[in-house]
């Protein structure tokens, strides 16, 4: 049996070793708020948060995880109590389809806690100095989300105010 | 997928001894696993061993273990400050998803992204000995210009080991046995030769522990990483420079290429002829002629030996100006 904690609950599993973290949620657990999209690491549709970091769920293995801290996209907010991420990309209409739309969300968040943490990107011009989150960090930081619909003016217009929000708040 | 035996290491030693494929971040081994490129009949997971530490060494280097995450390793104050190269290649390598998961000791064993290798149902040596290399001949805009052969054109994708190339790292290993050993990391790689299956010197059952920089040397450091698009892919060409300048004259420059051949890329030719001499267009040329005058396009690939002169120059340029 595999032991996973997921928004805060823990679920005993039984479950393939072939699992990846991304099917556990969606196919053992009714946690269906991630999407698969490519499967492979390159979309960005199945990220989560683990140990508040954000990942590729679908490339790495449930068994792995025994122990973290796994948030989805379902564990930031629900409906009566949205995350002020959720509520921006609402504000903004940061997408067409949605189906990027929780990867894209639980991502923004993941990003801003490592913009919080000081660490560049390779937007920054100072790597030694830490970031300012101008739109081209923002664009350069969430490179690994697509979005075929191609929402991203109002993605980056979400996260601006999520980011703004969210710092009023802190 | 196939199915697999599942193992969790408790400690180093152990990882060796349970005789498996070692899995760390997992992100290159199980996109590999489910398209069946690779299929190993036993994982050793080593994620939880106390790998993940950057110490200050003795000689005022930096001891990198094997498991801190690139994220981890391109935010560390110490990286950002004296090592700027390498912080640099991290952050222009894959998203910020997968940099959170990548691995130091698995980045260097990342495997080609070549489409031969990555499709089963088509010939590749290195994934098949003897089948063939669909790439010679076939689509190989991304292959190899520098060091192939005629059983593999394949490139090594990495971008952080093209800096640690060019700071001259070391590896650190331990093997099976519990004995350990050190591996400059310009013999790290193989070219791919008649076994391009056979990526590094490793032996079976080995594990990378950590990678270890000498004390930082300063120096202007420049990465430049050319592409197809502006972030999220592999280089097309990559160059790592470390360049340290005396009264308007390069004292040394270390340099290492990425995109280019099966292993990052050294010519230490082409660093003598800098050494001592002012920068101008004209030295700047002459060092391209050394880096690329036994370069061969493939073909689709050609543009990759004119993309490598003019990339070359301008980082030369780049890193030569200032003190």
């Amino acid at each position: 049996m595999t032991t996973l904690k997921i928004n805060g609950v823990e679920h005993e599993l039984d479950i393939d070793a072939r699992t990846s973290l991304l099917d556990a949620c969606r196919d053992h657990l009714a946690l269906t708020g991630s999407k698969k999209g490519c499967d492979h690491g390159q979309c960005g549709a199945c990220t989560m948060l683990v140990n508040g970091r954000r990942i590729n769920s679908c490339l790495t293995l449930a068994i792995m995880h025994e122990g973290d801290e796994i948030t989805t996209v379902e564990g930031l907010g629900d409906p009566d109590n949205l995350h002020p991420m959720q509520a921006a990309f609402l504000e903004h209409d940061g997408f067409q389809c949605g189906y990027c739309t929780p990867g894209q969300i639980v991502s923004a968040v993941g990003m801003l806690g490592e913009v919080a943490d000081g660490w560049p990107s390779h937007a920054s011009a100072d790597v030694d100095n830490g970031a300012t989150l101008s739109g081209d960090e923002i664009r350069e930081r969430m490179s690994g989300n697509l979005c075929r619909c191609s929402a991203y003016p109002n993605i980056i217009d979400a996260i601006e105010t999520a980011s703004t929000k969210l710092k009023e708040n802190a | 997928m196939r199915p697999f035996e599942y193992a969790r290491a408790g400690n180093v030693t152990e990882a060796g001894q349970l005789a498996g494929r070692f899995i760390a971040g997992g992100t290159n081994l199980l996109d590999l696993m489910k398209l069946e490129v690779e299929a190993p009949e036993k994982l050793v997971d080593i994620s939880r061993l106390p790998l993940d530490k950057i110490e200050e060494t003795e000689d005022g280097g930096l001891r990198i273990g094997a498991l801190v995450t690139n994220s981890d390793l391109a935010a560390d104050p110490r990286i950002r400050r004296d090592y700027e190269v390498l912080s640099r290649a991290l952050l222009a390598g894959a998203s910020g998803q997968l940099r959170n998961k990548a691995t130091t000791g698995r980045n260097l064993l990342q495997r080609t992204r070549c489409g031969y290798f990555y499709e089963p149902s088509q010939p590749c040596n290195k994934r098949e000995p003897g089948s063939g290399c669909g790439a010679i001949g076939g689509f190989n805009r991304i292959h190899a210009i520098l060091g192939a052969s005629d059983k593999c054109i394949a490139t090594h994708p990495s971008d952080m080991a093209v800096a640690m190339q060019a700071l001259e790292a070391t590896v650190e290993t331990q093997k099976t046995d519990g004995s350990t050993r050190e591996i400059p990391l310009i013999e790290f790689h193989r070219l791919p030769g008649d076994t391009p299956g056979v990526e590094t010197v490793l032996e079976p059952g080995e594990l990378i522990t950590a990678v270890r920089l000498p004390k930082s040397l300063g120096g202007n450091q420049v990465y430049r990483k050319v592409r197809d698009r502006a972030s999220y892919a592999f280089a097309l060409v990559s160059v790592a420079a470390v360049v340290k300048m005396d009264g308007g004259k390069i004292e040394w420059a270390r340099l290492a290429f990425g995109g280019l051949a099966h292993k990052p890329w050294r010519n230490h030719d082409l660093e003598e002829a800098l050494k001592g001499e002012a920068p101008s267009s004209a030295l700047f040329d002459k060092a391209a002629d050394i880096l690329l005058a036994d370069a061969k396009g493939q073909g689709e690939n050609d543009f990759k030996i004119p993309l490598a002169r003019r990339t070359l120059k301008a980082v030369l340029a780049q890193a030569t100006k200032g003190a």
